[in-house]
């Protein structure tokens, strides 16, 4: 009976959490066990068929490569970037509100207007980047319908659109570190790099392993730019795992197969998410 | 006493008259053009419940084709009513495998009902009917023509008023009208065709322009590795990587239209869809032609279909039919033709005095029509979303220079005849 208060207390939060997370978890597991039923040939139990059907399917296999490199194009160039923006816009320097506000602009857009944006950036002929080039003299290049350059443009269109946001947390922990530290560095006749290198980054670990876990999850969940930007084509050059299931879903209309593939995903965050926290976990230092 | 009894029960019977008699049509569909077209269809739905009492018009706005689709069916498996909807002309197999819709032609009864379904363009039919049975009632239909601008080509020398009338002089007056600077880059290209969102569908084009149709009339069979299907994809190959007069690799279909207003390509190939906002936007004096011959001209139709669900009453069925014969009335084609580079679905409409004054001020407004004759469906076969994507991706590949044009269309059929298997 004392329980009654907190149970109360705790219901709402429950039924969505069952409502919206774990019950389609749980329903996807098993529907990715059962064949896709129409009226004329309804569901069938078929065991580990489409997990089967997975490992024979190339596009999957090429989504997955293609989403491993977008995401070693992305995180690790985007963090770097936040962390200097970071460094930058602590230091005292005329208008930083303003410089740090047009940092974070990116974050705020919608990812869709964002698209629409970089899709006239890369536009050839017409487009920024190739009015942009040819005051260089070089020719005008297709960059998102040639497979070689398709990917690059993505990533770099997700490192402006994120960094930015990362930054905003690098920023919040720079300024709960202690100026008392820098001065005793100072005292000592640390080197600036010496100072960042041995006390700054260190003391940013558990920042660096939030944004590091954030990053790596948007990396394989943020595909609004598709959508706008190539449908995953040419041939799949830009497909990610995302799109590929929600074509699957919503085009191919094989809901069984959907339902694997987002197993498949689901276990791959989950299994990269507890590989980040046991290995980062040893090098950081929470005060 | 008595008096007041006979009061009430006339009101009990006149409310249970007026609830009788009271059917509710609820329809979705999708938009994919520009415009502030919601507004026109709940215009067409007040007129439509003016001129019929007794029946209600809910339509509801549903995005995209995929959207409105997906829409539709949930709402129909959760036992919402819906018992019509504008839907994709290609989803037809799809309808058919779930059992949600039934024929026009079980509703349509009357001589007169028999009539009106015979007065649309037979190209507009292909896609709706199955085994002699009309599922799709033609409404927002789009095809493919050829925009050229005049002032480039007069300036290369050619004549302004004369389009390319097969794919030999294309390829000779793109390669005229390539301009480059002093440096060697292209300033302006000659023909562009867009692969990227739609690349199935031009693809269409190109194949029936070279006689051959990509899939069979009961949707249980491609036609992607026959060799002048092969050809044809050589030839789209070739406009880039052979003749240099497009960009190699794919070209975006959402910035094209901009392309070619901005004068970066002097022809493009692109629906009909297109016409009101390139009029709007061009700077220079454009033309609209019919796509250019092969053996033959041809353009594969496309847009949506008005669908009859299954889970309705007669009663609405009866008001179903009756109104979408009120929405492609010829004035009404008419009209919904003009508001939106759509084209208007039967002769008759062509034939109103509004469309006729139309075409006079605005010729390419009536291209379209003319090419209808040509005409072949859209690729639909069951299964479609995968057996579409597998030749989008054989295009794209070949496009980008990945793969042979052989190889690529190959794989692709073997792949769909193994996906279609199940259905022959």
């Amino acid at each position: 009976m004392r329980n009654v208060h907190g149970w109360l207390l705790l219901t709402p939060a429950a039924i969505l959490l069952v409502g919206f997370t774990h019950y389609p978890a749980v329903a996807t597991l098993l529907d990715s066990f059962f064949s896709t039923g129409t009226v004329v040939r309804p569901t069938r139990f078929v065991g580990l068929a489409n997990y089967a059907a997975l490992g024979d399917d190339p596009i999957f296999w090429q989504v997955l490569r293609n989403n491993v490199a977008f995401a070693l194009g992305t995180i690790p160039t985007s963090i770097a970037i936040a962390l200097l923006m970071a460094i930058w816009v602590n230091d005292r320097l005329p208008a930083r509100a303003l410089v740090r506000m047009s940092y974070f602009t990116p974050t705020i857009l919608p990812m869709v207007a964002v698209a629409n944006l970089w899709l006239f950036f890369y536009t050839p002929q017409i487009g920024l980047l190739d009015k942009f080039t040819a005051l260089f003299g070089a020719s005008s290049h297709n960059w998102l319908g040639d497979p070689a350059t398709v990917m690059g443009c993505l990533a770099l269109m997700t490192v402006w659109k994120e960094a930015g946001f990362f930054m905003i947390f690098y920023l919040a922990a720079l300024q709960s570190l202690s100026p008392e530290l820098e001065e005793a560095a100072k005292v000592e006749g640390a080197s600036r790099w010496y100072y960042f290198r041995r006390v700054t980054f260190p003391l940013l670990m558990p920042t660096t392993l939030f944004v590091l876990v954030n990053a790596t999850i948007n990396s394989f969940k943020l595909v609004d730019h598709l959508f706008i930007l190539t449908k995953g084509g040419p041939d799949n050059a830009s497909n990610l795992l995302l799109y590929y299931i929600y074509q699957v879903a919503f085009s191919f209309f094989d809901t069984a197969y959907a339902s694997a593939l987002t197993v498949v995903l689901l276990a791959m965050l989950a299994g990269l998410a507890i590989v980040q926290f046991q290995l980062v976990e040893k090098r950081v230092h929470y005060r | 006493m008595r008096s007041i009894l006979a009061v009430l029960t006339a009101a009990l019977l006149g409310l249970a008259q007026a609830a009788w008699a009271q059917v509710e049509l609820t329809f979705y569909y999708p938009i994919a053009v520009g415009g502030p077209l919601t507004k026109v269809i709940d215009g067409y739905a007040a007129e439509f419940e003016k001129a019929n009492p007794g029946v209600k018009v809910k339509p509801i706005y549903a995005g995209n084709y995929d959207d409105a689709r997906i829409k539709a069916l949930a709402a129909l498996k959760a036992g919402q009513p819906a018992q019509i909807s504008v839907l994709f002309s290609i989803d037809v197999y799809e309808l058919l495998e779930q059992d949600v819709i039934v024929p026009w032609d079980d509703v349509a009864t009357s001589a007169d009902d028999k009539a009106w379904l015979k007065g649309f363009y037979p190209a507009l039919m292909m896609n709706g009917t199955y085994k002699d049975k009309v599922y799709g009632i033609p409404f927002q239909r789009s095809t493919i023509v050829m925009y050229w601008n005049k002032d480039a080509f007069k300036e290369a020398g050619l004549d302004p008023e004369k389009a390319p009338a097969n794919w030999t002089e294309m390829t000779q007056f793109a390669q005229k009208l390539v301009k480059k600077d002093a440096g060697g880059n292209v300033q302006r290209w000659g023909v562009m065709v867009p692969s990227t969102g739609y690349a199935y569908w031009m693809f269409q084009a190109f194949a029936r322009q070279n006689g051959q149709d990509l899939m069979n009339r009961d949707g249980n069979q491609t036609n992607y590795a026959h060799p002048d299907v092969i050809a044809a994809l050589q030839y789209w190959r070739d406009l880039g990587a052979k003749h240099k007069v497009m960009p190699e690799g794919t070209v975006e279909w959402g910035t094209l239209r901009q392309a070619f207003t901005e004068g970066k390509t002097a022809m493009m190939w692109h629906t009909t869809g297109n016409l009101t906002a390139v009029k709007d936007t061009a700077k220079f004096p454009f033309g609209v032609a019919m796509l250019p011959a092969s053996k033959q001209r041809g353009s594969p139709t496309g847009g949506g279909n008005f669908y009859l669900f299954k889970k309705t009453t007669p009663e609405e069925r009866k008001a179903a039919l009756a109104f979408v014969k009120f929405m492609t009335a010829p004035e009404r084609a008419a009209d919904w033709s003009m508001a939106t580079g759509y084209v208007a679905t039967s002769p008759a409409a062509y034939d109103t005095a509004k469309l006729k004054a139309y075409a006079a001020t605005f010729p390419p407004a009536v291209v379209a029509r003319d090419q209808f004759q040509y005409a072949t469906p859209e690729l639909s076969t069951f299964q479609t979303g995968r057996v579409r994507k597998l030749l989008d991706d054989a295009i794209q590949a070949s496009l980008t220079g990945q793969k042979q044009p052989a190889d690529a269309l190959k794989a692709a059929q073997a792949e769909a005849d193994r996906l279609l298997k199940p259905y022959r």
